[in-house]
């Protein structure tokens, strides 16, 4: 990766490196992850079966995933459920600010939502005089400073429980300081109590979205989705358009293989399926139920056979927990929606490989998010062919911004480096002059300094091998 | 918005992409799931085991003793009131056995909107039926709906389940079977399997952070 380039993560990574407290944090919550999903998984050969299984249903769906959507909109019609259809993120903000006004609303309690963030939905909202409220308690940690989420799962994780009250008995009202962690949900609940209560519309996302019954699933542990989809007279959930599988069978497995890679939990407090708002006779939940299926990038993404892979993402949040970059500089120093592993390879599809090329190349390749994954998406190859897609301009490939990630000096690297190799005569002039004169090339050199800004300078042999193959002998060299 | 519709679909087809698939598509391989089959014993001890590990808490009944004990529970935790279904088969046998004094029953029988701030602030627990149970994880199925609304086993700090043994089925996906959910579902359903939770801070369990504070489960034997 060459100056011109280097966009956001290399600095901020560098900031996050050098904040103790931070990767602290970040260790702690990561090493109890890994050990915790490893302990739901005793016997290697049932994971591998439930792995294969849930593979194969994410991939069978996005195969069909047209004729799912048209029929996940038939049966969620027939049940009660308006469903909605947004090509981008402005279309589904509208959409909703459109439902949310046409019901006279003015507060907003969401679950949490991905999608949402992706939409940057609470700010729009606030723009338009709604105010949207988060009410996952991680979510609601990190809103009251005005933070995004740095894990998918665990949004708070970067903060410690000191961090977390100083900031309660600033922003809550006649909250006294407490770092019991008992006593500071104790405070949360009081206050998103209230407001469940009180507000004019909940918003969810969704975990699966199942065709034959027209059915939304929700995966949760604090009740907070189920406070945002029953008690507010009206409900909206947003879902990325691959979320849907054609049966609630399918569900079981994904659901199963969901809650044991993302929190290392059988099965989660809750598992919340929407099929329809107040029925006949019911004294309880929401009068009205909207869907709104989001595309923002995903059909262009599901028109490539390897891409594809990409979608059937099930959002455990796994690859994170296990990536050695990941765990070392925390969420925050992607700069994006969806951060570590498959935020790596989601963002740059979605906004461009060229905008953000820092994105494709902040990992070793080393393949634990792979290793992990639950519907076994090929995060490294996906990288090497997005890194591809960054610097030509394949005619056949739809992905964004192919070929803008090519630089001059990175271009004319490679050609100096061709053209050496192609030249015994050059190379070795160049061996020649690396193995008597490299030792004294100053680390702060220009690209070597990318190098050797956190490593020791290597060393170059006093002679090149073929050199002393040669003084040994050896024609062929 | 239609034409969004239209484009997005449009473009999903486009790409030409699989082509057509066999038809029909040859079976999942689901024997890993097949695998979780238990005796009716065994599957009441696992369900057991995988609530209690989440801090569900159990009273053992029999099908002639369960309204006695949800009363000497509510008695015993002096619970002001008890919110259930009145028109459900098992809130029918609390109301007609419930004795007049101490925790006083409380009948859902009028819309939500009627006592939204009452609900939040004046009930101490809620009693519901469940439809099932699931064995390999440690859960409750339930389906609310007219004679039991959604938000009794939510909004009380206390949620009071009855549960039958011989309803508890091997697994999630053998309950979907058994159950038929997967033709047809009423509005809302229900997998439970403790109470609320959270870990957002510091990965530290901590409960009680949205919905119910505590799960009681009333365990009906009725295998015998």
């Amino acid at each position: 990766m060459d100056a011109e380039t280097a966009a956001s993560f290399r600095d901020s990574a560098a900031r996050a490196l050098s904040d103790p407290q931070l990767r602290a944090n970040f260790q702690r919550a990561m090493d109890g992850l890994m050990t915790k999903r490893l302990a739901q998984f005793p016997d290697p050969g049932d994971l591998r079966d439930l792995r294969h299984l849930s593979t194969t249903i994410r991939s069978r769906s996005l195969l069909r995933l047209p004729e799912l959507l048209e029929q996940l909109e038939v049966n969620c019609t027939k049940n009660g459920i308006q469903v909605h259809w947004a090509e981008s993120c402005e279309q589904a903000n509208e959409l909703i600010l459109g439902i949310l006004q046409s019901k006279g609303a003015k507060t907003l309690v969401k679950g949490k939502s991905m999608v949402s963030e992706e939409m940057h939905l609470n700010a729009f909202l606030e723009g338009h005089g709604i105010e949207a409220l988060e009410s996952d308690l991680g979510e609601y940690i990190i809103q009251l400073d005005g933070e995004t989420p740095s894990h998918i799962i665990m949004p708070a994780l970067h903060k410690n429980k000191e961090q977390i009250a100083r900031q309660f008995s600033q922003k809550i009202k006649d909250a006294k300081y407490t770092e019991d962690v008992d006593e500071l949900t104790a405070l949360a609940r009081k206050v998103l109590r209230q407001k469940f209560l009180e507000a004019d519309a909940g918003l969810s996302g969704v975990n699966f979205a199942v065709a034959e019954t027209g059915t939304l699933c929700l995966v949760e542990n604090e009740g907070n989705g189920r406070m945002s989809t029953h008690v507010p007279p009206l409900h909206i959930a947003v879902m990325g358009l691959e979320k849907v599988v054609p049966r609630l069978e399918d569900v079981a497995p994904l659901y199963a293989i969901l809650t044991r890679s993302a929190t290392g939990q059988a099965v989660s407090t809750y598992l919340n399926l929407i099929s329809g708002p107040r029925g006949e006779g019911e004294m309880d939940g929401p009068q009205e139920v909207h869907l709104v299926i989001l595309d923002n990038g995903r059909s262009r993404i599901h028109a490539d056979p390897q891409l594809r892979a990409t979608l059937r993402c099930i959002r455990c949040g796994a690859c994170m927990n296990h990536c050695p970059v990941y765990t070392r500089v925390g969420g925050h120093a992607y700069e994006a929606v969806y951060p570590g592993p498959i935020g790596q390879i989601l963002t740059p599809q979605m906004e461009g490989v060229g905008a953000r090329h820092d994105l494709i190349h902040a990992s070793s390749l080393c393949g634990a998010c792979a290793e992990v994954c639950p519907v076994e998406i090929p995060i490294p190859a996906i990288l090497i062919r997005l890194r591809r897609e960054a610097t030509h301009e394949d005619v056949a490939s739809k992905v964004t911004g192919k070929g803008t990630g090519r630089t001059v000096s990175e271009d004319w690297a490679w050609r100096l480096w061709a053209a050496v190799l192609k030249r015994p005569a050059v190379y070795r002039l160049a061996t020649w002059f690396a193995t008597r004169f490299g030792k004294a090339l100053p680390a702060s050199a220009p690209l070597i300094r990318n190098w050797t800004q956190s490593r020791t300078k290597p060393v170059p042999a006093r002679r090149s091998l073929s050199e002393r193959m040669r003084a040994e002998g050896d024609t062929h060299v | 918005m239609s034409d969004a519709r239209a484009a997005i679909l449009g473009r999903l087809r486009a790409s030409g992409e699989p082509g057509p698939l066999p038809s029909p598509l040859p079976a999942l391989d689901t024997a890993v799931l097949e695998r979780c089959q238990w005796p009716p014993a065994e599957r009441v001890a696992r369900l057991r085991k995988g609530m209690e590990a989440v801090h569900t808490e159990f009273l053992d009944a029999t099908p002639d003793t369960w309204p006695n004990l949800v009363r000497a529970f509510c008695d015993r935790e002096e619970l002001k009131n008890l919110l259930y279904g009145p028109t459900s088969e098992d809130g029918a046998v609390l109301t007609a056995t419930w004795l007049p004094d101490g925790t006083q029953l409380m009948p859902y029988d009028r819309p939500v909107e009627a006592f939204k701030r009452e609900l939040f602030t004046g009930v101490d627990a809620g009693f519901t039926g469940t439809v099932g149970g699931v064995a390999e994880t440690g859960g409750l199925l339930l389906t609310p709906g007219p004679a039991e609304p959604r938000l009794l086993s939510l909004v009380p700090p206390i949620h009071i389940a009855l549960l039958r043994t011989s309803t508890i089925q091997d697994s999630f996906w053998s309950a979907v079977q058994t159950l038929g959910w997967g033709r047809s579902l009423p509005p809302n359903a229900l997998l439970i399997s403790g109470p609320s939770k959270t870990a957002d801070i510091e990965q530290t369990l901590a409960y009680g952070v949205h919905g119910p504070r505590r799960l009681i489960v009333v365990l009906v034997d009725d295998l015998a």
